[in-house]
């Protein structure tokens, strides 16, 4: 394992009840990248973010996070490891404001954003603060989803399918935000199905296929990889 | 005016200081009862046993090493709190991914056993508890005498369910609790110990119910079956209350109090049957009850 690797997932294997769902995931990701999870619905990008939350049920192979391995480990160990999860259905809480919202996950390390530095990076929320969680429009659930795991201090992000279902200025925005989070060295695991979102941020992407990773494409190579992105995305 | 509707006015503050009195201890038994539903998916059957172990404690503590009911109203709830963590680790940890029947017959079970040992040792027979020094007597507000002890129980009653309001609505433990109620695996998933508060919401529901026991000590008999004479009432106050709502279930326990006491003094004979005439009603009209959230 290479010093600088952040992330490492080997022959990992995962089930729901009886049904086998990852079938040996392998791929890495080096401090400071951002990763790319991409494949059509069901390839297993959004359980691979699962499973390495602990979310799934019963879990085989290894996750190394930062050196320690977490696929034993409860939830809440491991988000406190500094892992921070972004979930597709965004997780907001109906019971909770959204300034509860933002303030709910314990901070697992020093050296998150302040919630003042959160209120500049996404003035609707500070705007919003007092309204119910869900009542929050679609964009501003996202923000909210994202800003809730930059308070706490966690270094790897698991974000999954983050520009879903929403208008294309926030996805730019959201991508605006992205860029911004690589300069400040945080390593990423972007689950997308928007190629064209994903593509511009990613340093590579592992194309995920059946549970799992069937081709992996670094950002150099797209143009004559285009291929088989094509074969296996259609874009 | 001495008299409305031929009823001595007199006899009608008393029935409603008692229905006041008898609808502290359904608030607190019910609001118990609905954050255990919600945290564990349990519809706890033993919460009746447990105010009753409340009040037995108080009454051993006295009895057999004369602590008093300041020290007792601390100590049992306390000490039923720990039983109720006891019971969660060892029996109900295991049910919360099963059907709710499953919860419901184990916790009956266990309440039918409580009352057994209790029963074994003290009878079937209440035993009195003396009313604690300084809350004898009663005031004289002028148009009524207070007994002092009833007071006491509805002003203690309503700071509880105000601080456990408080609690759950406003500070971040609280925020823990309604974000663990509402989606416990991702809420685990940012790093909070949903497990761990699981066992400590079952402890402090059922710490509650014990807390309730001590309070009804001196204004009832203390005995093995007085938990299974209120649980009863207080499951049709949830279900008028609805879950989801703290205050909601507060108001529901003190309002239909309240109107148990109208009953026993404008028509005695419906006094018993009123909580379930309205549980009826208002299944029919708001099947979520009336500050429940519609699903």
């Amino acid at each position: 394992m290479s010093a600088t690797e952040y992330l490492r997932v080997s022959d990992l294997h995962a089930f729901y009840g009886e049904s086998h769902v990852l079938h040996g995931m392998d791929f890495s990701v080096r401090r400071g990248e951002c990763v790319s999870l991409l494949g059509r619905n069901g390839a297993g990008r959004s359980t691979t973010l699962r499973a390495l939350m602990g979310l799934t049920g019963r879990r085989t192979g290894s996750i190394m996070v930062n050196g320690r391995e977490v696929v034993g480990l409860s939830p809440h160990k491991i988000a406190q490891l500094g892992v921070g999860y972004c979930p597709e259905e965004r997780g907001i809480y109906a019971g909770l404001s959204c300034e509860e919202n933002l303030l709910l996950p314990p901070r697992v390390s020093s050296g998150g954003m302040s919630v003042d530095e959160l209120y500049a990076m996404f003035p609707n929320l500070k705007e919003r603060r007092h309204s119910q969680g869900t009542r929050l429009s679609g964009g501003e659930q996202q923000m909210l989803a994202m800003a809730r795991i930059l308070r706490t201090g966690a270094r790897l992000l698991l974000l999954d399918e983050i520009s879903e279902g929403l208008a294309p200025v926030i996805v730019q925005k959201l991508a605006e935000i992205i860029v911004e989070l690589k300069k400040r060295d945080y390593t990423i695991v972007l689950v997308e199905q928007n190629f064209r979102f994903a593509a511009p941020l990613a340093d590579r992407m592992c194309i995920v296929e059946h549970g799992q990773v069937v081709a992996e494409i670094a950002r150099h190579e797209l143009a004559e990889k285009q291929p088989l992105l094509q074969q296996y995305l259609g874009v | 005016m001495t008299e409305l509707f031929g009823i001595p006015l007199a006899a009608l503050y008393g029935q409603l200081v008692l229905g006041l009195v008898n609808g502290s201890f359904y608030a607190m038994l019910s609001l118990g009862l609905a954050v255990i539903f919600g945290m564990l998916n349990i519809i706890n059957f033993a919460h009746g046993a447990l105010y009753m172990a409340g009040a037995m404690l108080a009454w051993m503590g006295l009895q057999y090493l004369g602590v008093g009911y300041w020290w007792m109203l601390l100590l049992s709830p306390l000490a039923v709190g720990v039983i109720g963590i006891v019971i969660e680790r060892l029996l109900l940890q295991w049910l919360y991914k099963l059907d709710h029947l499953y919860g419901l017959l184990m916790t009956f079970g266990l309440a039918l056993i409580m009352e057994g040992l209790f029963r074994d040792s003290y009878g079937v027979a209440g035993q009195p508890y003396p009313i604690p020094e300084g809350l004898g007597g009663a005031l004289n507000l002028g148009f009524m005498m207070l007994p002092k002890y009833r007071a006491w129980v509805i002003v203690a009653s309503l700071a509880i369910c105000f601080l456990t309001w408080y609690m759950i609505e406003k500070t971040r433990l609280g925020a823990y609790l309604r974000a663990a109620t509402e989606n416990p695996r991702l809420t685990q998933a940012f790093g909070i110990n949903v497990p761990l508060m699981v066992m400590l919401t079952y402890g402090f529901g059922v710490g509650l119910a014990g807390l309730a026991g001590v309070l009804a000590a001196p204004a009832t008999q203390v005995g093995p079956l007085m938990g299974s004479n209120l649980i009863i009432v207080v499951f049709a106050v949830v279900v008028i209350g609805g879950m989801g709502s703290i205050l909601g279930t507060v108001v529901t326990g003190l309002g239909l109090g309240l109107i148990e006491g109208l009953a026993k003094v404008f028509w005695p004979e419906v006094s018993a049957t009123v909580v379930f005439i309205i549980m009826a009603i208002v299944l029919m009209l708001r099947p979520s009850g009336l500050f429940g959230r519609q699903q």
